[in-house]
């Protein structure tokens, strides 16, 4: 693993007995003590992410409102300063580039932060789209950890003077935590309360927090908490293979805006075939991502995107949009055809603060 | 790292205590650290016939399915339904944590496997 990058935290991660992994060119924890506990620590108490491998890119310009909305499938026409923004960036037909959040601090500076896995893409992308003179930076060697949890902002809390309930629900502000400059957004990919913070000093509040009672948390507990709070994940929900309508971001979506790929989606709204559903089993099992979904006649009519076994065995999948909640499908596990059944994607209420 | 004198082991990471005719497989202490957190156990259905190295069910962990492969040619005759309630048994305690017991058609496939030290060398 020697040409693998390393984030800032590299060396907390193996002080803690991390099992580390290869992750879109980076050595990153999939976990410390276990994928179940850190869950269940960030849904009861507090966890810390180490996501320094996330890309951040700063567009600058006279037009960058313009050309960000060029790029972006949500309205930041209304963005107010300091508000950040959930999308995505799609091709002329209508697939994705990326999901991302925009962070706006006018009309003439945003940050974008996106994949790890598509930064490079993504930044050749936006340079190939810059028709408007914006200047586009590379600030991916901030480093980034999120807190999420019930008892986020109180720990958070203790290491900065900035008062921050004021930082309400997907906006940021640029403050000092524990002496350090950061950006600081309350955001998150878990479906609870947290913040994220972005600085280029991170190790001490990575520190301040673990001794304050976070529970450090790994790639697999992130992507287990994502999923049941039904977030997607480039990848797997969506792809350059899959558009976000029939992916069932449409919310994220606003075809009333110009930006590439608008034509496209507009045609595939009127003309959907696909959604994203959720599953559960009936026979037991696991449900993963890339097995077929099968009908009643054990027909494929789609495939699953996530499966987990949480406290019971579930998934989503893109299938057709005529299935409903009840309906009886098969998902073929291997060499068996285990019996589920359409359920609600709302696998657990969010306990965002809004 | 556990390692178990007086058994078989696979290239797979799989135990195997032979009495008479009858194998009982399992997998060490070192498959399942390296697997994680063991979530689901798929055993297979009795009396269904084998050759060695065919998949015969699989083991999850939260993170991702492995095939179990039988190390040994022969027929299914018992499996540890136990793992269906208490899949996390594996990681507990993987050499009492069997799976299932196959009636050896061939045995001379056990020659094949490795000895506690090999395996341990195996493993180093």
């Amino acid at each position: 693993m020697s040409n693998l990058k390393r984030t800032a935290l590299y060396d907390n991660h193996v002080k803690l007995g991390a099992k580390m992994v290869e992750f879109t060119g980076y050595q990153m924890p999939i976990q410390y003590e276990g994928i179940k506990a850190e869950h269940a620590a960030v849904r009861s108490n507090a966890g810390i992410f180490d996501v320094s491998h996330m890309g951040e890119i700063l567009v600058e310009g006279d037009k960058a409102t313009e050309f960000v909305q060029y790029i972006f499938t949500n309205d930041i026409t209304e963005q107010a300063n300091n508000q950040v923004l959930y999308g995505l960036m799609c091709y002329e037909n209508g697939t994705v580039v990326d999901d991302l959040l925009v962070y706006k601090y006018d009309n003439e500076k945003y940050l974008l932060v996106v994949n790890a896995s598509n930064k490079d893409k993504d930044f050749a992308w936006l340079n190939k789209n810059n028709s408007f003179g914006v200047n586009l930076t590379d600030k991916s060697d901030m480093s980034e950890v999120a807190i999420q949890g019930p008892k986020a902002e109180e720990m958070l809390q203790k290491l900065t003077n900035h008062d921050l309930s004021k930082i309400t629900f997907f906006t940021f502000e640029e403050i000092t935590v524990d002496g350090k400059e950061c950006i600081v957004s309350r955001t998150g990919y878990t479906g609870e309360d947290g913040f994220e913070i972005y600085s280029y000093d991170i190790i001490n509040i990575w520190e301040k927090l673990l001794a304050l009672g976070a529970m450090p948390i790994g790639l697999g507990a992130r992507d287990t908490l994502r999923f049941e709070a039904t977030l997607p994940l480039y990848g797997n929900e969506i792809s350059d293979q899959i558009n976000p309508i029939e992916a069932s971001l449409g919310m994220f979506v606003k075809l009333d805006v110009d930006f590439i790929g608008r034509d496209a989606l507009k045609e595939i709204k009127e003309n959907r075939k696909l959604k994203s559903a959720g599953i559960e089993l009936i026979d037991k099992g696991i449900p993963r991502h890339g097995y077929k979904v099968l009908n009643i006649d054990e027909e494929e009519i789609g495939e699953i995107t996530t499966g987990y076994m949480l406290d019971r065995s579930v998934a989503l999948a893109l299938i057709p949009v005529n299935y409903k909640l009840g309906d009886i499908v098969y998902i073929q596990v291997r060499n068996r055809k285990l019996k589920a059944k359409i359920v609600s994607r709302k696998f657990m209420n969010k306990n965002y603060k809004k | 790292m556990k390692i178990v004198e007086g058994l078989f082991y696979s290239n797979d990471h799989e135990w195997i205590k032979v009495e008479g005719k009858i194998a009982t497989v399992g997998i060490t202490d070192f498959a399942q650290s390296q697997l994680g957190e063991i979530v689901f156990v798929e055993l297979p259905d009795l009396d269904d016939e084998f050759g060695a190295n065919d998949p015969i069910g699989a083991i999850e962990s939260v993170k991702a399915a492995s095939d179990v492969l039988t190390p040994v040619s022969g027929k299914i005759v018992e499996v540890n339904e136990n793992l269906e309630d208490a899949p996390e048994s594996v990681n507990e305690d993987p050499f009492n944590a069997w799976i299932f017991k196959v009636e050896l058609s061939n045995e001379s496939e056990l020659e094949s496997l490795m000895n506690a030290t090999a395996y341990k060398e195996f493993t180093a």
